[in-house]
């Protein structure tokens, strides 16, 4: 079990955080990302490997519309 | 735009003009921003005057949406009704209006009484008009009276005059009638930058869900491109007035023609904006690629694109109409800014379009847009995903003077209707209203502008054919408040709130109605999860509103506040709110009007405002909390197959917030529980907001506030103490 933006989420083995906001389809363009507390830049999703137990904020800095 | 043969008919246009009423005037220079005269104009009895704009007002309106509330508040009585003489259209720029460095400064601000709500409406629009009447020597433009026979009045700032002409020859639909004026009003080719026109059209006249164009000159296109007034009926209110356009010619536009306090200081601001746009646009939204409509493939991917009168978020034919198949359609790498230096340029349109139906069947024109709204709106939210129907309906909406959002909510609300047999053949006309076909809603549409058919019915408004249907055809009224999406008698816009709370209070306590533009949280609430708390929601829609405000007051568009955001915007405490560029509006305010404002004083100016404008609703009978309550669809499910789609996100929110057994209930039972459990919400969530803004449980400003905000004039203290 992950924690994504204060929810439960299920883990699975392999999960990165580019896959993951894949399957969250979380397309927007800007996003904020910390995996831990940790800031993580948009170049690195791909290789940031998610763990079980982890706190991932998935911030999408907009009030817009 | 092949118009033709308009040059042909200018000059039997032209001949049959009769002036009405000519008044001369010299038009001041403009200081910080302020022309210190508004025009008034009563079209019965063709009088024009000018009027002195007091201090007193300037401090309190601010100008823009400001302006407009303060004329309207003083022509209007609590019995005035939409179409009474009484009622006035007021245009008005603000301050910051009309300067031309700063990205997204030329937007007009309309207000009127709205045909749908009875109540008071605001609109925020491009096109040159605003900038081009205040340089003209008018912050504001008041519209009263009745004409008699169709007129077009003229102000020619550089001339000094205004002129009321009859005007019977010329078409009433606005791409044609804005080239027809243009040839005539215009002294030469160059001359034509200098014009802008407002006019509405056709079906302005025949419905109550008529738009106004504004015009700008596009120097390439070599045609008078059209942005849209289009909330809550103001093009019907100006039919209604039997004017047919409403023309400005001022020639001079400078980069200091406001006069502003410090130039320098809002070239510096402009200049980080343009680097900005220049610099990121192309990864962040895309706006001058293909403008709002890069949004139909995110709002789908989060579940938030209206389908089938919003009854879902999403469709697997949605990628046929996304901004991949629009970018296409659309002209690239022109300047395609509404207004003088928007970089933002957002303003896409189609050159060369064929139309395939109607009166204009044959002809190319020049499509403006197509916005997020109207793809939501026209396309997936009647279930039609065909990106020529799009087209069609977003160039037959604009000439024929009809707003996108309320045709598009109205016409899926009525497809649903069809679908569940309340309206039938024998009721359309034989038109098969079934969701997806786009043939029928264009269908509806001609008949819109002709005030002919079925379009006459479908021309109300959903407020008014729920009431029809109920007490004509008998239908039930549970269930079509509960589908027709409308609050106040506006017309939702077109994004699903239904997991959002906050976003249902963002629509339904909006002052005109549900209209985005006050507070869109749906990100911060359902994905970000980052205000959870009655308290934290109540915190945004106290701040988003009030701070959104403030583009109206002043004559700014809202999207370059945050469709782009600085680079390092993620890492300030309130990303949300993009407080860089918040810091920049107030500079430039403080640099446009040689005032010295801060970011508290900014709210200030706008609460104030806001305030007022929901004591203009209680004058008109309104502005109470039975006017704040949505319809259910736009929070829940309301039929099966709507529950359904989302059966395993709703069984959780029963078993694990309501601690109820989902398996063993029906499906009507189950929609039964969760509707009770989201009004419960909603109620709690009315309760926190009301509060927070500092209004009674009623929904009424407290007189307390009124007096802290400097807002407590007579009328507006004894209609607060009234209730
Ligand atoms: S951002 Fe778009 S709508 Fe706003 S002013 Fe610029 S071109 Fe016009």
């Amino acid at each position: 079990m992950i924690r994504v933006n204060h929810r439960n989420m299920d883990f699975y083995e392999g999960m990165t955080l580019k896959s993951l906001i894949k399957d969250l389809k979380y397309s927007f363009p800007t996003l904020m990302v910390k995996v831990n507390g940790e800031l993580v830049p948009k170049g690195k999703y791909e290789e940031t490997r998610i763990r079980d137990g982890d706190d991932i904020n998935i911030i999408h800095p907009i009030a817009g519309g | 735009m092949n118009v033709t043969g308009v040059k042909d008919n200018v000059e039997k246009i032209k001949e049959a003009h009769k002036l009405l009423k000519r008044y001369e005037y010299t038009p001041g220079e403009i200081q910080r921003g302020y022309a210190n005269k508004t025009l008034y104009i009563n079209v019965s009895d063709n009088i024009i005057e000018a009027k002195e704009v007091p201090e007193e007002i300037k401090e309190k309106f601010i100008g823009g949406k400001g302006f407009g509330l303060w004329y309207l508040w003083n022509a209007v009585k609590s019995t005035t009704k939409w179409d009474d003489p009484e009622n006035e259209i007021v245009i008005s720029p603000g301050p910051i209006g009309g300067i031309t460095q700063y990205p997204g400064a030329g937007k007009s601000l309309v207000v009127s009484l709205s045909p749908t709500t009875g109540s008071v409406i605001d609109s925020n629009v491009g096109g040159h008009f605003g900038p081009l009447m205040k340089f003209s020597g008018w912050d504001a433009l008041e519209i009263q009276g009745k004409a008699e026979k169709d007129i077009v009045i003229l102000i020619d700032g550089n001339k000094g005059v205004v002129e009321i002409y009859e005007a019977p020859l010329e078409s009433l639909n606005s791409h044609i009638l804005a080239e027809e004026l243009t040839e005539i009003f215009a002294e030469s080719e160059e001359d034509k930058r200098n014009i802008s026109i407002v006019s509405a059209g056709e079906a302005a006249e025949h419905t109550l869900l008529g738009v106004l164009n504004f015009s700008f000159y596009d120097k390439r296109k070599k045609v008078q491109r059209l942005k849209q007034a289009g909330r809550g009926g103001i093009g019907t209110v100006f039919r209604n007035k039997k004017i047919k356009a409403v023309v400005v010619r001022y020639k001079g536009v400078k980069g200091d023609s406001n006069n502003p306090a410090d130039v320098e200081k809002i070239k510096e601001l402009g200049l980080k904006l343009h680097r900005e746009i220049k610099e990121l646009d192309k990864d962040q939204c895309r706006m001058r690629e293909i403008g709002t409509a890069h949004l139909v493939e995110i709002m789908d991917d989060y579940d938030l694109l209206p389908v089938h009168n919003f009854k879902y978020g999403s469709h697997k034919d949605s990628r046929k109409i996304d901004s991949k198949v629009l970018v296409k359609k659309v002209v690239q790498g022109s300047p395609d800014g509404c207004w003088h230096g928007c970089s933002m340029a957002c303003a896409k349109a189609a050159q060369d379009y064929e139309l395939k139906t109607g009166p204009y069947k044959g002809h190319k024109v020049v499509v403006d847009g197509p916005e997020y709204e109207t793809v939501g709106g026209v396309g997936s939210n009647c279930g039609i995903f065909d990106p020529d129907y799009i087209m069609e309906c977003n160039f037959y909406c604009d000439t024929y003077g009809i707003d996108t959002i309320s045709f598009g909510t109205t016409m899926a609300f009525l497809m649903e209707c069809y679908e569940n047999n309340i309206i039938n053949k024998d009721i359309t006309g034989g038109i098969e209203l079934n969701f997806g076909n786009g043939d029928a809603a264009m269908e509806v549409l001609h008949q819109m502008a002709k005030g002919k058919g079925f379009g006459k019915i479908a021309g109300q408004g959903i407020r008014r054919i729920k009431k029809l249907l109920t007490e004509s055809y008998g239908a039930d009224p549970k269930f079509l408040n509960d589908i027709g999406m409308e609050v106040k008698g506006l017309e939702y816009s077109q994004y699903v709130s239904k997991e959002s709370l906050a976003q249902q209070g963002g629509y339904a306590l909006a002052n005109k109605g549900p209209q985005h533009d006050e507070a869109w949280l749906i990100f911060m609430d359902m994905v970000n999860n980052q205000i959870p708390t009655f308290e934290d929601k109540a915190e945004a829609l106290h701040y988003f509103p009030i701070f959104r405000t403030w583009f109206g007051l002043n004559g700014l568009c809202k999207l370059p506040w945050n469709d782009v955001e600085p680079v390092d915007n993620h890492m300030t405490d309130e990303p949300a709110k993009v407080p860089e560029h918040v810091e920049n509006y107030v500079q430039l305010f403080n640099s446009v009007t040689g005032k010295n404002i801060d970011k508290k004083e900014m709210l200030l100016q706008s609460e104030r405002v806001y305030n007022f404008q929901r004591v203009f609703n209680l004058k008109m009978g309104f502005g109470t909390r039975e006017h704040d309550i949505p319809p259910y669809r736009s929070m829940g499910p309301v039929t099966e197959e709507e529950y359904l789609s989302r059966e395993e996100r709703y069984d959780k929110q029963l078993e694990n917030i309501l601690g109820l057994k989902p398996e063993e209930m029906s499906t009507a039972e189950k929609i039964e529980a969760l509707r009770k459990y989201k009004y419960e919400q909603y109620e709690k969530l009315v309760d926190a907001v009301y509060k927070r803004r500092g209004w009674t449980e009623k929904g009424i400003p407290s007189v307390e506030l009124m007096e802290k905000l400097g807002m407590d004039f007579p009328e507006v203290i004894r209609l607060i103490e009234k209730h």
